[in-house]
């Protein structure tokens, strides 16, 4: 049952969660998960776990060929009710198809069917550290198992990112599964394979595992409660008439992900070195600053805010 | 202190965009060509976005590296339908700014790159050349905000395969780390800063000033080590952390280098050299995990302008 029952103690109760994708290339030039990914294809001892069927997969294969991003369309966005459905087969974009072929393999979405957990793995050019993307606020298995994440790493960071607001969310690869789980680590340049990333988010796929581990084993996660950083809006480079930037993203806002962004403080540079200001009305925390990206879907950063939410206790069924 | 007079510099080019995806220089020339930069006192300034195609598409390149294609071989060679839009293009520039060799090249050429290597700021160049060292001199003493450094490619020209090669005095301005795709304000800063003085420093020596002597410190090519691979040519490991990061910090024998997938640390075993390109993305398909290079002092004389 995805999304829980309560019980008298207002425990909700999910079903154990036995099948479990890990998906590493949604974005082809964003190794830390093609790498991981391949190396458990090859050798997935580090990611058994008892009870637990574990599925590594590349999902975009011709762009991690290509080391780009993606070859027609994101595939990261691709994966709407209308691509879901769309006909047409091989005319249809690549990363459309793959869309239709992975709903196929770990979904359908929002069926019965689908794959209980996906990880989505991803690298970012902005200085976000380690970061899990959380698609809805009222998944309390989801937000349990990011409680444990970020215990489990403390001192060592680890974020929230909550998108779930109505106009910027959108249809992740992950999304097909009845609980999906973004990992951001960055910054790592495209392309590029860092050992510290890497580890980084080796270690962050461990700790998940041993929670959906425990959690089948019967282990009571008790209420809790998670600070996240919801998702508010979207801030594009200041562009000329043609769409070109005009501005970049200032030095004192550059590698300042997650830090309070007020009113009056520096956001672009112009080229001739002047400086804009953010404008807003109140204090944000600005992330996925300058992500490589990011510039063609007209995003310097994306202003967030923090909240506390709040997660019922959960135990297997 | 030798003493040495110098033909003038009359003008420059400033590239940007030879990989379409190494942001700075792109803008830069952009920025440059808005504000109408073509003249620094005597000096003429001609900008020049290289690699167009590249740069809509936001990739290195289209079909070749264009920075590998300024051999004299490539340069001369014809033309058919299957030529590369690259080849075709470096011969474009070549008639624009050279032609490489001749009297009617361009004075001093510079071509601007990024790297995602943490080489902060560094002047690549072929030959020891005084134009070229006095400007770097020049700069390494006015710049503070990032550290600047001399790299010499023993290449002869006519071997040369790179952009600069065509003008009659020619470097590259290096700068990193910044990923593909992405402008940092930080570094646009500091090659702008760079630039400034460089033509600065062109305007003082057309107009007769002479400059001091000296001795430079240049890392001098030596070879490259590529990444552990295995019989199917995939890499087997990723840089070690020590060495992350730490371009020009010098590597002994027995300091770490690679770290495999499967937890093991490989050591460098060789003379002691200087580590440079470390990780250097566009350098996977090349086989480069990094290049090693010697340091060498170079002296150079006292020089300025020859009156015509």
């Amino acid at each position: 049952m995805s999304n829980g029952s309560s019980n008298n103690n207002n425990t909700a109760r999910f079903d154990a969660a036995r099948r479990v994708a890990i998906f590493g290339g949604t974005h082809g030039n964003e190794m830390s998960g093609v790498t991981l990914v391949n190396l458990w294809m090859q050798n997935s001892a580090e990611i058994q776990r008892k009870g637990l069927e574990i599925k590594p997969f590349i999902t975009n294969p011709k762009a991690v060929e290509k080391c780009v991003r993606y070859v027609d369309t994101d595939l990261n966005r691709a994966f709407t009710p209308e691509n879901l459905s769309a006909t047409g087969g091989d005319e249809l974009p690549y990363e459309v198809q793959r869309a239709q072929e992975i709903n196929r393999m770990f979904g359908p979405k929002g069926s019965a069917e689908a794959y209980d957990v996906i990880f989505d793995l991803h690298n970012t050019t902005s200085n976000m550290g380690c970061t899990l993307i959380l698609e809805s606020s009222k998944d309390a298995f989801n937000l349990q198992m990011m409680n444990y994440i970020k215990k489990a790493l403390a001192p060592a960071s680890c974020l929230v990112l909550l998108n779930e607001h109505p106009l910027l969310k959108y249809s992740t690869s992950r999304s097909v599964a009845k609980h999906p789980v973004g990992m951001e680590v960055g910054p790592q340049p495209q392309g590029v394979l860092r050992s510290n990333i890497f580890e980084a988010m080796r270690v962050i796929l461990k700790h998940a595992l041993d929670f959906i581990s425990l959690f089948n084993e019967g282990m009571e996660f008790p209420p809790c409660t998670v600070e996240v950083f919801r998702v508010l809006e979207r801030m594009d480079y200041p562009r000329d008439a043609n769409g070109n930037i005009i501005a970049m993203v200032h030095p004192n806002l550059q590698d300042c992900d997650w830090e309070p962004l007020n009113p009056g403080d520096p956001m672009f540079q112009t080229f001739d070195g002047k400086s804009i200001h953010y404008q807003g009305s109140s204090t944000v925390y600005p992330t996925f600053i300058n992500e490589a990206a990011y510039y063609e879907k007209q995003q310097a950063f994306v202003t967030t805010r923090r909240e506390t939410l709040a997660a019922s206790a959960i135990r297997k069924a | 202190m030798e003493r040495t007079s110098l033909p003038p510099i009359h003008n420059v080019a400033i590239c940007g965009g030879t990989h379409g995806n190494e942001l700075t220089g792109v803008y830069i020339v952009r920025e440059m060509q808005k504000q109408k930069m073509e003249k620094a006192g005597s000096v003429s300034i001609t900008t020049v976005e290289t690699n167009p195609r590249a740069v809509a598409a936001g990739r290195r390149y289209t079909e070749m590296d264009l920075n590998r294609c300024f051999t004299d071989v490539l340069l001369s060679s014809p033309t058919t339908e299957s030529t590369p839009y690259e080849v075709r293009r470096a011969q474009e520039l070549n008639a624009q700014l050279g032609p490489k060799g001749s009297a009617e090249a361009v004075d001093l050429l510079i071509d601007l790159h990024n790297t995602t290597s943490n080489m902060g700021l560094c002047f690549i160049f072929y030959s020891i050349d005084w134009i070229t060292l006095h400007i770097y001199k020049y700069i390494e003493n006015n710049l503070s905000s990032v550290p600047v450094r001399a790299i010499q490619l023993d290449i002869p020209s006519s071997e040369a395969y790179s952009l600069e090669s065509v003008g009659k005095h020619g470097f590259a301005i290096e700068v990193g780390p910044q990923p593909n795709g992405v402008l940092r304000a930080d570094i646009f800063n500091v090659v702008k800063e760079a630039l400034d003085l460089t033509l600065q420093w062109l305007q003082k020596f057309s107009s007769g000033h002479s400059f001091e002597g000296g001795t430079v410190e240049a890392y001098t090519f030596v070879k490259s080590v590529d990444y552990p691979r295995d019989s199917a040519g995939k890499a087997t490991a990723v840089i070690h952390q020590d060495l992350q990061d730490n371009d020009f910090k010098l590597l002994r024998s027995g300091d770490p280098v690679f770290q495999t997938f499967s937890g093991d640390i490989l050591k460098y075993e060789g003379e002691d050299l200087y580590p440079f390109f470390v990780n250097e993305c566009a350098y996977y398909e090349k086989k480069i995990a990094f290049h090693l290079a010697q340091r060498k002092t170079y002296s150079f004389p006292h020089i300025s302008v020859k009156n015509d």
